[in-house]
């Protein structure tokens, strides 16, 4: 069934990507979905709120809400991430606070592969396929469902 | 000119505007429904508002244009002359409207029959042709079939309106002024809206185009730019911060001029800017009027509406806020709080029950009164519904004033109608009304007098916008609190005439009279808590919610900024503490603390150390209170002592001739036995002659005295139990008829005065490891009474302050040889912890000793049932004691 979804999408579509690394493990962002890039500064922590939340900061006059993306993806969390992405959701600010950021990709919708069958389940929830790269995988990151799991991932 | 007419004045001639623009439209495509259907919305808006306002020529002027349009839209067919007709009917409404202007909301008296003639003239079909020649070739062929119709169409049927004409007067008219018609119908071809100078009145309307016409003074704007006006100027106001802030850190002059004018310009520009959002609170009222209207005819009431301050401003947003609370507020005034007329009548009061609303600024806030002066609100309804709803007990009940229980009708699910009427009564109302008003960080309250009625008090911010706060620091971290509840600064030394006590690890301040609880923000934010380590004082904010007043322990204040809130993403809502965010003049973003969720704290004083096991101890100090009689008494020069007159028993006059030494105490001969006697303290006057008070207590067979310096008052009193000095005599003090009292500790006499006391039961005391005893007492004053009873005999004691928490510690890790409880507590009562112990825990073994203060019979076969073990009195602490060793010992053998 995935396969037929998979050859249903235009063979020749090409998407581009912005890769980051997050708790070791690369992950694709559809470019559209990244405002901008830069190193955090002034982090200001919110008190009592969700786990993954790192705190507010002023971005340009503009209050933007830091995502822990380790935290949030149950990665490992020792130092302090250097680099943020900025996106928008819902008319808010947000930005996921990463290890790293690599280069832009394009690749095409066809060499999209499904996720494996034991990918963890709950990261079934916003992974959207993943890409084989030399040497490394790439997975899709549905950046809408992965923030939809604040304050919800541990919960229990 | 009152509001009202001013906005009817910028709307109609808005409206007429438009109107001359569709009309010219519509000569050019008279089968364009749509276009007629506009222009005859807009003159009929205009005929209605006319006639309620109370314009009468206007009013017949519109309602002549209306009918001839209206036989447009039967079909009459549309003539140039028809159309001409109709636009200047709107011309000499705008010659009428803007004489209105320029006297002040007068109409100006004037004939407008002529016009009101040709309009029904035409209208009826029957119009002549005016003299001149009115050319109708361009007039499009109409459509046919309906014409007949439209022409033999009956003169309506119906009385004649004001400035309205039968049609004989009209024709009669219309002869007589055929002349000066003409030359207006002679405009011919496209119509061009006349202006009302080229208008037939010209001479009787000198300068229409007044400069200061109240119409031009005015434009509408869309909110969205006011929106966007606001958001930059806030922008420019944290600019002006930030700016503000280099220039403290930079000495150059050059630069602090413009900077200050720059600074002030800003100011007044936020100032202007915030102008435009406020709307006079009258706003959110004018439905109320009609829907008191409604409401007295369906309850069959007679209801008047008072309004005062109407033209009280506040923020557009606030007013959007408070529209729905208001409404709901005033029809549960008309619907509970006033009486039919003949309940009115029976008591004594006019027929006609009143509803005053009043609205009036205080502070930065605006201060909303609904009051009416019905028949009040029925506290033991109030009450018997609380109780029933499990909001409190009844004992709680019993001891709160009439004040708290009103409060209680802003709980959910509490509705005191008695009967659900379409109107109110489901018990979903005062609630919402509460947290729509908490939520823009108002505060609502309410006051009533058995058979006057009721005053609700809403008290709202201005404006949500741009707040002064105090920037203060806790653990390293700025915060914003909102200056609007901060009531003072107070700063705490040892030795300070305002002390800090602690009650287990719940933290009062003595304020002058009142005993304020005390929350660290560093610790309700689950930052890290300083209390206690700060060598220069603690730095404590009082700020008040509501009634409440409470302290909030800050590390330093910085200083006062004006700031501009900016809300937090959806996915932070839900930190309670923290209402908004702002950016501060360094370009950081701070929290701004909401005093509500502090204020619920500190009610609740569910203080979170950082410890879940001491937040679990932490007690709630309403539940430490309880009604008790007590004895007041003055011993040593300073302050007022308790005693609770339970223990009391008798009060003596003690000639202090009859003081003996025996082995190095005093004694006195009281009824053929010698009893010690004690001083309440060392300043407690040693007289040597005459008489002193003596208080007698007993324990059993011992009898003591204790010697004060004059007996004050017995009082009935809830008795807060809050806090405790250094002093062993002394259990806490309260404040009581306000003021500072220190309660006695009856059995710390006891035990000086037989030092060997506590010693003679405890001469049986088993060997081996000392058995634990829980003691469940909602009231701090027993359980502080209690506890070194049993200590002192040799058990180990857990104290609990409520039947739940001795639940947590039961079916917890710890092991327990016995249970002491109370049997009238808040919440679970005595006897279902009793039940809920032997049934859910199946502790079906464990000694469960019950302690009350009323005995009878009846309680204690209940108690009996309930599975207690034995039923003690509460002063009875020899029997207790007997009672514990009995069973305490028992299981023992059990567990062994």
């Amino acid at each position: 069934m995935s396969q037929t979804h998979i050859s249903s999408l235009d063979r020749h579509d090409a998407r581009q990507y912005v890769t980051v690394r997050i708790g070791g493990q690369l992950f694709g962002l559809p470019i559209s979905s990244v405002n901008e890039v830069f190193a955090p500064d002034n982090i200001t922590r919110v008190p009592l709120a969700s786990f993954e939340i790192d705190g507010v900061l002023n971005l340009r006059g503009r209050i933007v809400t830091m995502i822990d993306m380790r935290r949030l993806l149950g990665l490992r969390d020792s130092i302090a991430a250097p680099m943020a992405v900025g996106i928008e959701r819902a008319g808010e600010a947000f930005a996921l606070l990463i290890d790293d950021v690599g280069d832009v990709l394009l690749l095409d919708d066809s060499t999209l592969e499904v996720n494996p069958t034991n990918l963890d389940d709950e990261w079934m929830g916003f992974v959207d396929g993943v890409h084989r790269l030399s040497g490394e995988l790439m997975l899709v990151l549905d950046v809408e469902r992965t923030l939809a799991r604040i304050g919800v991932a541990h919960a229990a | 000119m009152d509001d009202l007419l001013r906005e009817f004045l910028t709307e109609t001639n808005e409206s007429l505007d438009m109107a001359d623009v569709e009309l010219v439209k519509f000569e050019l495509d008279p089968n364009n429904s749509e276009i007629l259907n506009n222009i005859f919305r807009l003159v009929h808006t205009i005929k209605g508002t006319c006639g309620f306002i109370g314009l009468p020529r206007l009013a017949g002027i519109a309602h002549a244009a209306e009918t001839l349009m209206d036989r447009f839209r039967e079909g009459m067919p549309v003539t140039t002359e028809a159309v001409g007709l109709v636009m200047r009917s709107i011309d000499r409404i705008k010659l009428v409207l803007a004489e209105i202007e320029r006297n002040d909301g007068v109409e100006p008296a004037g004939d407008d029959s002529d016009l009101i003639a040709e309009l029904e003239a035409q209208a009826s079909g029957a119009a002549p042709r005016p003299s001149a020649p009115a050319p109708r070739p361009a007039a499009p062929a109409p459509a046919p079939a309906p014409r007949v119709n439209a022409v033999a169409a009956p003169a309506p049927e119906r009385p004649i309106l004001p400035g309205e004409v039968s049609l004989e007067e009209l024709e009669r008219v219309f002869r007589e002024t055929k002349a000066e018609t003409g030359p207006l119908s002679a405009a011919g071809g496209v119509a061009a809206p006349l202006s009302p100078a080229q208008g037939a009145n010209d001479a009787k309307t000198p300068a229409v185009n007044h400069e200061s016409s109240v119409s031009s003074q005015t434009i509408r704007v869309n909110v969205g730019v006011l929106e966007h006006l606001m958001t930059m100027v806030s922008e420019l106001v944290l600019t002006r911060n930030q700016l503000m802030e280099i220039s403290r850190r930079n000495e150059d002059q050059d630069y602090k001029g413009p900077l200050q004018r720059l600074s002030n310009v800003t100011g007044e520009l936020q100032e202007v800017v915030m102008r435009t959002r406020m709307q006079p609170i009258g706003n959110a009222w004018q439905k109320l009027p009609r829907i008191v209207r409604d409401l007295a005819q369906e309850l069959g009431k007679h209801i008047e509406l008072e309004q005062h301050g109407a033209e009280t401003e506040l923020d557009r947003q606030v007013l959007d806020q408070i529209k729905d609370p208001l409404t709901h507020m005033v029809r549960n005034s008309a619907d509970h709080g006033l009486e039919t007329p003949a309940a009115r009548r029976a008591a004594g009061k006019p027929e006609k029950g009143t509803i005053r609303l009043s609205a009036y600024h205080e502070g930065g806030h605006v201060i909303l009164e609904i009051s009416d002066d019905g028949r009040g609100l029925d506290v033991d309804r109030i009450k018997a519904k609380a109780i029933e709803n499990g909001l409190c007990t009844e004992a709680d009940a019993a001891r709160m004033s009439d004040t708290q229980i009103y409060r209680f009708i802003f709980h959910a699910g509490l509705s005191t109608a008695a009967a659900v009427t379409s109107v109110s009564g489901r018990g979903v109302g005062m609630d919402v009304v509460r947290c729509n008003i908490e939520a823009i960080g108002g505060t609502v309250d309410v006051r009533s007098k058995r058979g006057q009625g009721s005053t609700f008090t809403i008290k709202i911010p201005l404006t949500l916008a741009i707040v002064p706060a105090l920037i203060v620091e806790s653990t390293g971290e700025r915060f914003a609190l909102p200056q609007t509840s901060v009531v003072e600064l107070v700063r705490v030394r040892s030795g300070s005439e305002h002390a800090m006590c602690f009650i287990k690890h719940a933290h009062v301040l003595r304020l002058r009279d009142r005993l304020l609880p005390i929350i660290d923000l560093g610790a309700v934010l689950g930052l890290s808590c300083h209390y206690g380590e700060r060598p220069e004082g603690e730095l404590i904010a009082v700020m008040q919610v509501g009634s409440q007043r409470f302290g909030v322990v800050l590390d330093s204040v910085s200083h006062t900024e004006e700031i501009v809130v900016k809300p937090l993403s959806t996915v932070l809502r839900g930190a309670s503490l923290v209402s908004g965010s702002t950016i501060l003049g360094d370009g950081r973003v701070i929290m701004i603390i909401d005093p509500n969720g502090l204020a619920q704290i500190a009610a609740s004083r569910a203080e979170k150390t950082g410890e879940a096991s001491e937040a679990a101890r932490a007690t709630d100090d309403r539940q430490q209170s309880a009604s008790l009689s007590l004895l007041l008494c003055r011993a040593g020069a300073q302050g007022i002592k308790a005693v609770p007159l339970s223990l009391v028993t008798r009060l003596e006059e003690l000639d202090t001739g009859q003081i003996e030494e025996v082995s190095g105490r005093s004694v006195v001969q009281y009824r053929g036995t010698l009893i010690p006697i004690v001083y309440a303290n060392a300043e407690v006057e040693r007289r040597t002659s005459g008489r002193q008070p003596l208080l007698i207590f007993s324990e059993g067979a011992r009898t003591m005295g204790l010697v004060v310096d004059e007996i004050v008052d017995i009082v009935e009193t809830t008795l807060d139990l809050q806090l405790s000095s250094g002093a062993p005599e002394i259990m806490g003090g309260a404040i009581i008829n306000d003021i500072a009292t220190e309660v006695l500790d009856v059995a710390y006499y006891l035990e000086h005065a037989f030092g060997d006391w506590f010693d003679i039961p405890m001469t049986r005391r088993n060997a081996g490891p000392p058995a634990r005893l829980l003691l469940v007492d909602d009231n701090a004053f027993y359980r502080a009474m209690l506890e070194p009873v049993l200590k002192g005999n040799g058990y180990l004691v857990t104290t609990c302050a409520s039947a739940d928490e001795a639940l947590q510690r039961l079916s917890g890790d710890d092991r327990f040889d016995a249970v002491v409880s109370e049997v009238d507590m808040h919440g679970m009562d005595g006897f279902r912890f009793a039940q809920h112990v032997r049934d859910e825990l199946h502790m079906e073994n464990l000694p469960i000793i019950a302690v009350a203060t009323a005995q009878s019979a009846d309680s204690i076969e209940r108690g009996r049932q309930a599975g207690f073990t034995d039923y003690v009195a509460k002063f009875d602490r020899p029997g207790l004691i007997a009672a514990l060793r009995e069973f305490a010992h028992h299981s023992e053998e059990k567990a062994a």
